[in-house]
């Protein structure tokens, strides 16, 4: 087990540390920005980019400066738009949000989607299994950004029953269209997913001596049935928490709900790259970690996979 | 995406396994096959619609996309209503543009993105794949882990990066989108050159001295191709959709340059203005498109996968 | 009273191009601590039979007729019913070992499931009994193997495994499908020898599923020959090999590779199978068969007494010409 973390570091760290170093050659890359004078930024800005990044200092001193304060303090310096504020101050206002809808999107999709497809494959050309196919066909092309005006359409402007933007401190019915439009395509995927490996599983040759031991078909299905079918869901959780980071993004910008995602927006339209570059490093970081926690839980379900 | 490189993953599989000697073609058969799948036959003949009406539309408009017709100024809500006498058949959009003109155009920047990008994707992740699968060993594992470590960063925000940095045009977003878009691409074909390298002919050419690269581009890419053409097909919507999320944002496309995601995007901006024939033709042609690329790279798949026979 | 009796047993399966029909009108029983072949080619219903008979068939598959197992009907039987049957009274093990076990589980909870399931045991005296049975067939160090998972066994081990699971609950009949086909020489030969084994010790009835008549020589008194879904010979084992008398289990017995003979050629059955979605309406082994008349392409020949009524056969050759 220590070994097999270990090994997941080892792709880990210097995925990160490539990530830090692009963004920082992006940052000097980038027109208008601080280190070229293309464009003068407001004084009190330059001084606090100055005291950061010591300009005067050789170009991979800056860069070594710039990593170590990431990875020893977590500081990603000063907005290159607010005077007062650092980057870690605009995200710490926008993280809370994102991590909450995130986080119940996460949860929606694989509940809902776990259970649906499980229920589709057990019970296999039944009117359930073809209302899961139907959804997950459907969602394929229903993404967020698609999703998310079409609920405002039917739940604000039709129904009248949810407010269609704002966050107002997590109440519930600001978070509900957020998830909804957020988890329903990897929900989708998710029932496909295990519909497919559970009905693969379903006729595999275990399950064939799993009934002619006279085991009654719950304990079948989720002892014998259910594990096996989950690895392939586990596998697409990395991708589907990069999905949901990115869409993450649209959900924020369309109802407004002030995370991360907007911030990044923002800064991307007002060239704030300090901001940009910390949010796009702490979702990497984020995703890289993830990752990790899935792997480590694909080892722990498959005991074929040494550790 | 994820779900469909598994789907073709698994068809992959399935081809390696199989002898290509067969009294039948390997293509006329699938030929055959593919003709009874009925949703995919009918996905065919709706993206040629579609893809007609790109071309042939802009004979009918009657406005261009970039004209403003002022007579609908400030009261796009009735007067910019979808009808064949104002000229505007789709309506128009908020500033008073014509819709179908700008639906067009939108239809051929989205295509073109997501042909652009999945050709981008063959070409530089079957040859990075078929090199990495066919010299295998340590060159295998770094270029492999190169990938993995590309794969394992949320690239949606390094593209917008790209595109704030270096200034947003159709270029850049190439550019950007190919950047990505080979990766998977490159692990299927990885996996697949894997299983072909140890087959008699590619044995046989090694033995009669024939070079590395010229095995790798006369013997090995070759029969790769049933695996590309079914992912390449699936990639394409998955390439308009990254661009559509794009464009959704502002971060795409430029004025007057539109997208079917820039044009979802306004009409999904003034959906409370009861405008909401802005929202739903582009919508139409988007999800019919999507729909169509997926149901004929499933047709592919089916109909190639030798499993089934 | 016979222990299982199947009477005028079909089995279809529908598919997307019709019906395939597997099993035909077969017949035959098999008494208490009894041990019975039933040998043929792939795909000439052995298999299936016998899945039926554990309600096993697959979604697609329909089977008619009756198999009565003391006085239960298993044809038509419900789920729940069906599984105080299984493994209870009626245990199977499988081709392949090596997917016939639960990848993912540790051999422990697979074998104590069953005694927790059927005998109601608690889980530390299902697993004292678990160890006991991996003992009585002969496993080396079953206290350690029965922690590991699957994987971490030799195919043989895994076989064994899979009969010590078999007899947890003391069934009066075991089944083996084809139960050393996938397994080493050497380990098939150990296989058999614990089969007859387990058939004295614990008087279990055994019917062995196989398409090698070699295996069945030492182990099997009765042996019933299925071809095309349908019975063309049954009667006392060693009847069977000293005098054939059907022109296909001639065949087969030739197709055994011997030591003892000059003849170093290998025979072979020319042809294929018959395609199960068209029903011949004669013999289905006609087309392959060296003796082939008229009549056998239109009638079906009935399975008739022969040998003071010690065996059956179905043909239309005359029993002296079969020599």
């Amino acid at each position: 087990m220590f070994n097999f973390v270990l090994r997941r570091l080892g792709i880990a760290i210097p995925t990160m540390l490539l990530l830090i170093i692009f963004s920082f050659i992006m940052m000097h890359a980038a027109p208008g920005g601080p280190f070229n004078s293309e464009r003068p930024l407001p004084p009190q800005v330059l001084a606090n980019i100055e005291a950061r990044y010591g300009l005067d200092k050789p170009l991979p001193v800056q860069m070594f400066d710039y990593v170590v304060a990431i990875v020893t303090q977590f500081d990603f310096g000063p907005s290159f738009r607010y005077a007062d504020r650092s980057v870690n101050d605009i995200i710490a206002l926008g993280f809370p949000v994102t991590l909450t809808y995130g986080l119940w999107s996460f949860v929606v999709a694989v509940t809902v989607g776990v259970s649906l497809g499980v229920a589709a494959a057990v019970y296999h050309n039944s009117w359930l299994d073809y209302l899961a196919v139907g959804v997950s066909i459907g969602a394929q092309v229903l993404p967020n950004f698609v999703m998310a005006p079409i609920l405002v359409l039917v739940f604000t402007l039709w129904l009248g029953l949810l407010p269609g933007g704002g966050w107002n401190g997590g109440q519930w019915n600001h978070v509900i269209m957020p998830v909804i439009a957020l988890s329903t395509s990897y929900m989708a995927n998710i029932a496909r997913i295990t519909r497919s490996s559970m009905l693969e599983v379903l006729h595999s040759n275990f399950i064939r001596t799993a009934r002619a031991k006279g085991l009654p078909q719950r304990r079948i299905i989720w002892t014998h049935a259910l594990k096996p079918s989950l690895l392939p869901v586990i596998s697409y959780l990395g991708p589907a928490f990069v999905g949901m980071i990115t869409g993450s993004v649209v959900v924020d910008v369309y109802f407004s709900t002030g995370g991360i995602g907007q911030l990044f927006v923002n800064s991307a339209l007002t060239r704030d790259y300090s901001v940009m570059m910390g949010i796009t490093i702490l979702f990497g970081a984020l995703t890289i970690f993830f990752n990790m926690v899935v792997d480590v839980l694909y080892a722990w379900i498959d005991p074929k996979i040494r550790l | 995406m994820f779900a469909n490189t598994k789907k073709v993953e698994e068809f992959a599989e399935n081809m390696a396994s199989v002898d290509t000697v067969k009294g039948r073609s390997l293509w006329q058969d699938a030929m055959g096959r593919f003709l009874k799948n009925k949703a995919a036959v009918t996905s065919v003949i709706l993206l040629g619609l579609i893809l007609l009406f790109s071309f042939v539309g802009p004979y009918f408009a009657q406005w261009t996309n970039e004209e403003i017709d002022w007579s609908t100024l400030g009261a796009v809500a009735e007067k910019g209503r979808p009808s064949i006498e104002s000229g505007h058949y789709f309506g128009t959009d908020d500033l008073g543009r014509d819709l179908y003109s700008r639906v067009i155009q939108g239809t051929q920047v989205s295509l073109m993105v997501g042909v652009v990008g999945a050709l981008i994707a063959v070409i530089v992740g079957t040859l990075y794949g078929a090199i990495a699968g066919y010299f295998g060993g340590r060159v295998d594992s770094v270029m492999m882990r190169a990938v993995d470590i590309l794969m394992a960063i949320p690239y949606m925000f390094i593209l917008i990066l790209l595109l704030v940095v270096f200034g947003r045009s159709i270029i850049m977003l190439f550019v950007g989108i190919g950047l990505v878009s080979w990766l998977s691409m490159a692990r299927i074909v990885r996996g697949q050159t894997l299983t072909i390298k140890n087959k008699e002919f590619v044995e046989a050419a090694i033995a009669t001295g024939v070079p590395s690269f010229i095995i790798i581009l006369r013997h090995i890419v070759p029969n790769l191709l049933g695996v590309v053409v079914v992912y390449a097909t699936l990639l394409v919507p998955e390439m308009i959709l990254t661009e559509s999320f794009i464009s959704f944002l502002g971060l795409g496309v430029q004025e007057p340059n539109t997208s079917w995601g820039a044009l979802i995007s306004d009409g999904a901006g003034t959906i409370q203005y009861g405008t909401l024939w802005q929202l739903l033709f582009p919508l139409f042609f988007f999800v019919v498109s999507l729909f169509s690329f997926y149901f004929i790279g499933d047709g592919l798949r089916d109909a190639l996968d030798p499993k089934d026979r | 009273m016979s222990l299982l009796e199947v009477k005028d047993l079909s089995i279809s399966f529908e598919i997307t191009d019709g019906t395939v029909n597997a099993v035909n009108g077969l017949s035959f029983d098999i008494d208490a601590g009894q041990t019975l072949a039933i040998v043929g080619e792939s795909g000439s219903g052995k298999s299936q039979t016998v899945f039926a008979a554990m309600g096993l068939l697959a979604d697609n598959g329909t089977a008619k007729g009756s198999i009565k197992f003391g006085d239960l009907e298993l044809i038509g039987m419900s789920e729940q019913r069906l599984n105080k049957v299984r493994a209870e009274q009626i245990a199977m093990i499988f081709q392949d070992p090596m997917t016939s076990l639960n990848p993912y589980m540790r051999i422990s909870d697979q074998m104590v499931e069953v005694l927790m399931q059927h005998k109601k045991m608690n889980k530390s005296d299902a697993l004292k009994e678990s160890i006991k049975m991996l003992e009585a067939v002969h496993l080396p160090d079953a206290k350690s193997v029965i922690r590991r998972y699957p994987h971490e066994c030799s195919g043989g081990m895994r076989q064994r495994i899979m009969i010590a699971m078999a007899l947890l609950c003391r069934p009066k009949l075991l089944i083996a499908d084809e139960p050393t086909t996938a397994l080493d020489v050497t380990v098939q030969a150990q296989i058999m020898t614990l089969l007859s084994d387990v058939q004295k010790e614990f008087g279990t009835a055994i019917i062995l599923i196989t398409h090698d008549l070699g295996v069945v020589a030492g182990s099997c008194r009765e042996t019933l020959v299925m071809y095309g879904g349908r019975v063309m010979e049954f009667g006392k084992t060693k009847d069977i090999f000293a005098s054939p008398g059907h022109p296909y289990t001639k065949g087969l017995l030739s197709a055994i590779p011997r030591l003892d003979t000059e003849n170093a050629e290998l025979a072979s059955i020319p042809g294929n199978p018959p395609n199960a979605m068209t029903l011949p309406k004669g013999c289905p082994f006609a087309g392959r068969c060296a003796h082939t008349m008229d009549k056998c392409w239109d009638v079906m020949p009935a399975l008739e007494p022969f040998a003071e009524g010690t065996r059956l056969r179905a043909c239309h050759l005359p029993l002296e010409e079969m020599n």
